[in-house]
């Protein structure tokens, strides 16, 4: 059983200094398909949200990136997940966006 | 029974065929999508039981399903823009065409001929032969300078009309397709900004779109057009800073309890009840997190309300008599959808992230059977199949 954690465990784990635990990276990956998902499809093509390929994130920076997850982009539908991932986390997501999760 | 029936009878099972098969009626069936998988089961919901696989499906992340008015087929429209005919007679799926880039849902017509869907890419709505799947009309969403608007909220209308609200547009349309090749469109413009979803009341005189970019929900009289589309709830919440929305609300069905209506707030943990007559808010109730179905007990007299992550493991039920809450359940994880039966005496809820759809008695509010799913995140009946605006 891979299922997500609960928000609140999510939000206790230590930040742990960029190293991120087998179980969390699937805990993250299980976020990006079911609840990132949600907006951007499920694999990632779009949705009410943009695609989040590879190609549509070339030229844009892990930075601004990271700021967009973290923050959300107020105004629009994109919601802030500082809650629920730090930075190290958010980075280690744009990771995996750029090389194709599905 | 005389004797020559019997005898009939007795023929009739010797030499039909059908008659080796077992036979399956379709009025208490219903299908449960399966998210990940690009599946679905075909359930029956009398005597809670999987009859059936149908595979093939596509990307089913977001998926909605409507029946023909024989109720013998499902079809499925997927986000890769598929849309699935599945005879739920043979467990199959009868025809498959890929229409567009990106969908988000569908309608049939108020003579069960025409299946519209709704897309995102390209923006518009496509209506196809009901029978065939055949491309009958092609709808672009065009607003503005040119562009094209992802289409939400489609429904059908008495009067052999759909009617779709243009998220990036802000506007309302209504089509009638009584001549399919000559359809009808009337624009509804400036109906606020972002509508992210609609709903047709079942009788088919109000359709709404809740607005996610601005405050309040745009109504249009469908018995009275000519009057335009108006704002209801127009200052609600105007000056409060808005909860994150981690997942858009859906508005389907008509949460309706006497002369109230009840429907979601949006970037705030309420639902909303308004007076059917005046279209004034008459309560917020406060909830556990941004409802995302509020959905009516068929008799009315309970709404059961699910809510977006991260609170998706958590099932409201409230008592209309009063607006009182009468339980907070959890089915267990990621409560994404429920259908109640057509007599409102179980409803069946989805429970993604747990494998599992649970069925639960809405009298007793307890827990009546389980049954497998893979990751699902719809359940749709037949018996939507003969109400208008599902
Ligand atoms: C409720 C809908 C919604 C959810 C859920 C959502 N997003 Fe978004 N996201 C959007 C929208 C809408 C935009 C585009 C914002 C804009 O117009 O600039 C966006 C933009 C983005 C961008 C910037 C893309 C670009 O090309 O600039 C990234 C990266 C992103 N989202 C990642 C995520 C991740 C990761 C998650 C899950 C942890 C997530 N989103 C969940 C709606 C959503």
């Amino acid at each position: 059983m891979t299922g997500k954690l609960l928000p609140l465990l999510l939000v206790a784990l230590p930040a742990a200094g960029g190293e991120i635990s087998a179980e969390r990276q699937q805990a993250l990956r299980d976020l990006l398909k079911q609840d990132c998902g949600a907006c951007h499809g499920l694999t990632l093509k779009g949705g009410m949200g943009p695609a989040l390929l590879p190609e549509t994130l070339a030229g844009k920076s892990d930075d601004f990136l990271a700021d967009t997850i973290l923050n959300g982009r107020p105004g629009t539908a994109m919601p802030p997940w500082q809650p629920f991932m730090n930075r190290d986390e958010a980075l280690w997501l744009i990771g995996i966006l750029r090389t194709k999760p599905n | 029974m005389t004797e020559t029936t019997l005898c009939l009878l007795i023929l009739t099972c010797l030499f039909s065929p059908a008659s080796f098969a077992e036979l399956r009626a379709t009025g208490d069936l219903g299908v449960v999508i399966e998210r990940e998988s690009g599946s679905a089961i075909i359930v029956n919901t009398t005597r809670h039981k999987t009859l059936a696989k149908v595979e093939g499906l596509g990307d089913l992340s977001h998926a909605s399903v409507v029946f023909s008015r024989d109720q013998r087929y499902a079809y499925v429209f997927g986000r890769d823009g598929g849309l699935s005919k599945i005879d739920l007679l043979q467990d199959k799926v009868e025809k498959r065409i890929v229409q567009a880039g990106n969908s988000i849902g569908g309608a049939i017509s108020q003579d069960g001929k025409l299946i519209a869907v709704s897309n995102y890419t390209p923006g518009g709505v496509k209506i196809f032969s009901a029978d065939t799947l055949e491309p009958v009309a092609d709808i672009p969403a065009r607003y503005a300078d040119g562009k094209l608007s992802k289409v939400v909220g489609l429904t059908d209308a008495p009067g052999q009309r759909f009617v779709f609200s243009l998220w990036d547009a802000g506007e309302i349309w209504t089509v009638d397709v009584k001549n399919p090749q000559k359809p009808v469109i009337q624009k509804y413009p400036n109906i606020g900004k972002e509508p992210y979803d609609a709903l047709m009341a079942p009788d088919g005189h109000y359709y709404i779109a809740g607005l996610f970019g601005e405050p309040g929900l745009a109504l249009l009289d469908l018995w009275q057009p000519e009057q335009g589309v108006k704002r209801i709830l127009p200052d609600y919440g105007k000056h409060d800073e808005k909860l994150p929305v981690y997942k858009m609300p859906h508005l389907e069905g008509w949460a309706v309890a006497g002369d109230y209506l009840l429907a979601p707030a949006i970037g705030r943990h309420e639902v909303l009840v308004i007076d059917k007559k005046s279209w004034q808010l008459v309560k917020a109730i406060p909830v556990p997190g941004q409802p995302v179905f509020v959905m009516a007990r068929p008799d009315a007299r309970q709404v059961w309300v699910n809510f977006a992550f991260p609170d998706n493991n958590q099932l409201l039920v409230i008592d209309t008599k009063d607006m009182s809450l009468t339980k907070l359940l959890t089915p267990g994880k990621g409560v994404l959808h429920m259908e109640f039966t057509p007599r409102g005496e179980q409803v069946w809820v989805a429970l993604r992230d747990d494998n599992q759809v649970v069925v639960y008695d809405t009298a007793t509010l307890e827990e009546v059977s389980r049954l497998p799913a893979q990751k699902p995140n719809g359940i749709f009946f037949t018996g939507r199949a003969h109400r208008i605006g599902l």
